[in-house]
């Protein structure tokens, strides 16, 4: 079980157009992931709703190829609060 | 499309117990150092709750995938509702949320 770090964030990229994201190999073996993403299409949802916006971006490979992804979801608005 | 029968019994824990844990091993034993997060941060807080081993049942860890609509294990239940996996009850201690949820 592994996903290459660059088709990885390819995935993210083409769903998520406008997002800003930082994506990381936190094992360096390909397989547990840190994503943290900020897109104005997670404002109005609570936290599962963006994790499951995430998880079907990544359709069959989370939980499959891929072990662990683990997500920090925000809005712009969010994000510029909390480096304010 | 009929419900796999799978559903049922998982609803029925989710009814039955206030706080449900859907987890890979056991509390005394957990298998997957995400669930075994989730477990010491619900013993942190003296939550009492329910821990399922979806390891014992192929159909249960593939059921409660689809049931919730979430890929990865662990997965708690809190009064029947969907809470979220280890990633969402880390932010949700850091911030107080999980306190206030279990105060209710």
């Amino acid at each position: 079980m592994a996903v290459e770090f660059d088709k990885l964030k390819k995935i993210i990229e083409d769903a998520f157009p406008d997002a800003v994201f930082r994506l990381e190999d936190m094992l360096g073996d390909a397989d547990h992931y840190g994503l943290t993403i900020t897109s104005s299409v997670f404002e109005g949802l609570n936290r599962v709703k963006r994790h499951q916006i995430v998880y079907k971006a990544l359709g069959s490979l989370m939980g499959n190829e891929l072990h662990a992804l683990s997500i920090r979801a925000y809005t712009p608005q969010e994000n510029q609060k909390k480096e304010s | 499309m009929t419900e796999p029968a799978i559903f049922q019994d998982i609803q029925k824990e989710i009814n039955d117990r206030d706080v449900v844990l859907f987890m890979k091993g056991t509390a005394n034993f957990p298998q997957c150092g995400f669930s075994g997060f989730v477990v010491q941060v619900l013993q942190s807080l003296d939550i009492e709750f329910a821990d399922i081993n979806v390891l014992e049942s192929p159909e249960l860890r593939e059921g409660i995938k689809q049931f919730s609509g979430w890929p990865t294990i662990p997965q708690l239940y809190v009064k029947g509702e969907f809470i979220g996996g280890a990633d969402i009850i880390k932010e949700m201690m850091q911030s107080g949320e999980l306190k206030e949820l279990f105060k209710a």
